[in-house]
């Protein structure tokens, strides 16, 4: 695991300051802190939880139930593929089920070379278009194979 | 100067209209042809896109969909002056499938410009909030409660009730909590509107903080909505500069202000009570009721908890009048409901029409049957909570009382179509399984019911001692129906039950020869 530098040990004493005027700030830094990381440290956790009045235990609760939060970096590249109802009545199970078989992971792991992270989730909202996913934060409707090819060759050749 | 209009929702981003957008800017450009590309929402016509629609003395001509091979084609077709073209689709407002809506809710959707405030008001936008600002108070709930608007989330509660409880609670702070945490999958309403009509959105809950007296109000969105929660956010703060929004709304010296937050991927959150925990920084866990939120809410304050489909109706109520609005639908279902036709059919997308209309003409009128021209086997209705219905069952009205009497809910009014690739225990079996993911954990029903269930599914899937198995399943559906704490758990038993009341056939599995699962 990375260890913080001073520098940003420094970059997390802000973006908490950058919040602390918010009601309820503890799930925006959180975003914030794993904009700026591409994960939430565990060494923010105190920090967070000191500056926010709050138990250690109670930031630990609260950065370890939502899906989102990330305890170790991501790869290069995240593709989010949807799991959810309307992505399985259109062939999305083997599609993605495929794609993880040819990078020899699982839901939620990177490629060994650390470009590509796949994460699943429940439902992106384009249900319409489905099986559907999010590659780097840009939608991706009537997802097949070969959409998922190009996908794969972009990440290898970055 | 001619006028294209092209869709930057993410739906219609997914199927390359972003990319279609700029080789039609850079292909004017070449040419030399003057074109302003104005961005809007979707219309929701899905299987239409990515289109373009041009402006021209008949109206907005669309063409689509649209491959990048056929743009140059376009362009030497004259299609900027709506000429003929094999992806000519005309005026999208003859197409049977929107001509055939009633689109209250979505007036504006894919027609404006969703960030300028001038397209908004020209297309009727703040005429509600500014008959409300006229009104005192308890008239302006009094027409919320006329119109018989019902939350649109899922639970159908009154929304003028809501607002009449919230008006009469005494506190030094109220506030208004929009839930855009639209999590049932085969659903998108929500986002389309914050994507393609955000200020209708923020109108909705100035109007309702002025009606039961709250200065402040937040819009949850998930995060798997960013497009959604940029638009929004970006659209608060240009409310914020016309005086929509602030310490004195339209010069009336009356406050309202509005702040977005981001949710972190919990379904649950959904879910008014986890979401208000999760507003405030903490878990996501359900609250036990009573208190009800309408007295002890956000930050323990009375508190306005609505969809966003709820909210946005209201200023089309303000500015049209309540009756108006009761005038359409069917029973104590009044007024519209924006459907969400979605997964395996061939027109998928938006249809907003009253109450009442059938599960046929939805799947089989507007949606035209599967994508795949495979028979139909199933419709799931109102999201991964919502019952599984057969073909033979395609007439049921879409109302909330209707779909009750068959045990199943309209939800947030998502439909997902499945052909008769479908195997309905594999989707029973996805109902505890999603249920165990998205658990909040609370009460031990729904946390550890959903993981009883999976194993139990399993055990039927592999023939093991089927009679003793679906006795589990029975006795397990009762009990989480009964004693769970809110409907995640509660209601996770009706995808299942459905499947198995209407679906026996393919929970019926050879037995595997194997060692046993325990």
């Amino acid at each position: 695991m990375p260890q913080l530098s001073q520098a940003d040990l420094k970059r997390v004493s802000e973006i908490i300051a950058a919040h602390s005027s918010l009601d309820g700030p503890a799930v925006p830094i959180l975003h914030a802190l794993q904009e700026e990381f591409g994960y939430v440290p565990e060494e923010t956790l105190s920090l967070l939880a000191s500056a926010l009045n709050l138990s250690r235990a109670e930031i630990h609760g609260t950065v370890t139930f939502y899906h989102d939060f990330r305890s170790k970096p991501a790869g290069k590249h995240v593709l989010k593929l949807c799991r959810a109802e309307a992505c399985q009545a259109m062939n999305g199970p083997q599609i993605a089920e495929a794609l993880l078989t040819q990078l020899g992971i699982t839901w939620g792991e990177t490629t060994p070379d650390g470009a590509l992270t796949v994460e699943g989730v429940f439902c992106l909202g384009l249900c319409a278009c489905a099986p559907s996913g999010l590659y780097d934060g840009e939608p991706i409707g009537r997802l097949n194979a070969e959409l998922l090819e190009a996908v794969v060759q972009e990440v290898r050749g970055a | 100067m001619t006028r294209v209009f092209i869709s930057r929702d993410a739906a219609s981003l997914s199927l390359g209209a972003g990319r279609m957008a700029s080789m039609i800017a850079t292909e004017a450009l070449a040419r030399g042809l003057p074109l302003e590309v104005v961005p809007t929402g979707s219309r929701g016509l899905f299987w239409l896109e990515p289109l373009v629609e041009v402006e021209t003395p008949e109206g907005r001509i669309a063409y689509g969909p649209i491959r990048p091979s056929d743009v140059v084609g376009l362009f030497d077709a004259d299609f900027l002056s709506g000429s003929a073209h094999p992806l000519r689709l005309g005026r999208l407002e003859d197409q049977a499938y929107l001509s055939r809506q009633t689109r209250l809710t979505f007036a504006r959707c894919g027609i404006i410009d969703p960030l300028s405030i001038e397209d908004y008001r020209a297309h009727g936008g703040y005429a509600g909030l500014g008959y409300a600002l006229s009104l005192e108070p308890q008239a302006v709930v009094d027409e919320v409660k006329l119109s018989g608007l019902r939350g649109r989330g899922g639970a159908g509660f009154p929304t003028g009730i809501k607002w009449d409880t919230v008006l009469h609670a005494e506190a030094d702070q109220k506030y208004i909590v929009c839930n855009a945490d639209e999590g049932d999958s085969g659903t998108f309403a929500d986002r389309m509107l914050m994507e393609g009509d955000p200020f209708c959105l923020i109108e909705g809950m100035t109007i309702a903080g002025l009606a039961v007296g709250a200065t402040r109000g937040f819009i949850y969105i998930r995060s798997e909505y960013p497009h959604a929660y940029r638009a929004m956010s970006e659209a608060i703060r240009i409310a914020e500069k016309a005086g929509y929004l602030g310490s004195s709304i339209m010069g009336s010296n009356r406050a309202f202000t509005l702040e977005t937050r981001l949710g972190a991927g919990a379904y649950i959150c959904g879910e008014e009570t986890s979401l208000l925990e999760s507003l405030e920084g903490r878990r996501g866990m359900v609250r036990a009721k009573p208190p009800l939120p309408a007295l002890e809410g956000l930050f323990g304050r009375p508190t306005v908890v609505n969809n966003v489909l709820s909210l946005a109706t209201v200023p089309w109520i303000l500015a049209k009048g309540a009756r108006a609005y009761a005038d359409f639908g069917m029973g104590r279902s009044r007024g519209t409901l924006p459907i969400q036709l979605a997964g395996n059919v061939k027109r998928g997308g938006l249809i907003e029409i009253a109450f009442g209309a059938t599960l046929r003409e939805i799947v089989e009128d507007y949606g035209g049957g599967t994508a795949t021209g495979r028979p139909l086997k199933a419709v799931q209705v109102g999201g991964p909570l919502g019952a599984y219905f057969p073909a033979s069952m395609l007439d049921i009205p879409l109302d909330y009382e209707a779909l009750a009497a068959e045990k199943g809910l309209l939800g947030h009014g998502g439909i997902v179509v499945f052909d008769d690739n479908v195997d309905l225990s594999r989707q029973a079996r996805f109902a505890f399984e999603f249920c165990a993911a998205e658990s909040c954990g609370k009460c031990t029903p729904c946390r550890v019911g959903a993981v009883r269930g999976v194993e139990v599914m399993d055990r039927i899937m592999a023939g093991i001692e089927p009679e003793k198995n679906f006795e589990v399943l029975d006795d397990l559906c009762t009990l989480m129906t009964d004693a769970s704490l809110c409907a995640m758990g509660g209601l996770t038993p009706v995808p299942v039950r459905s499947a198995l009341t209407h679906f026996p056939e393919d929970f019926v599995k050879p037995p595997r020869i194997q060692a046993a699962a325990e």
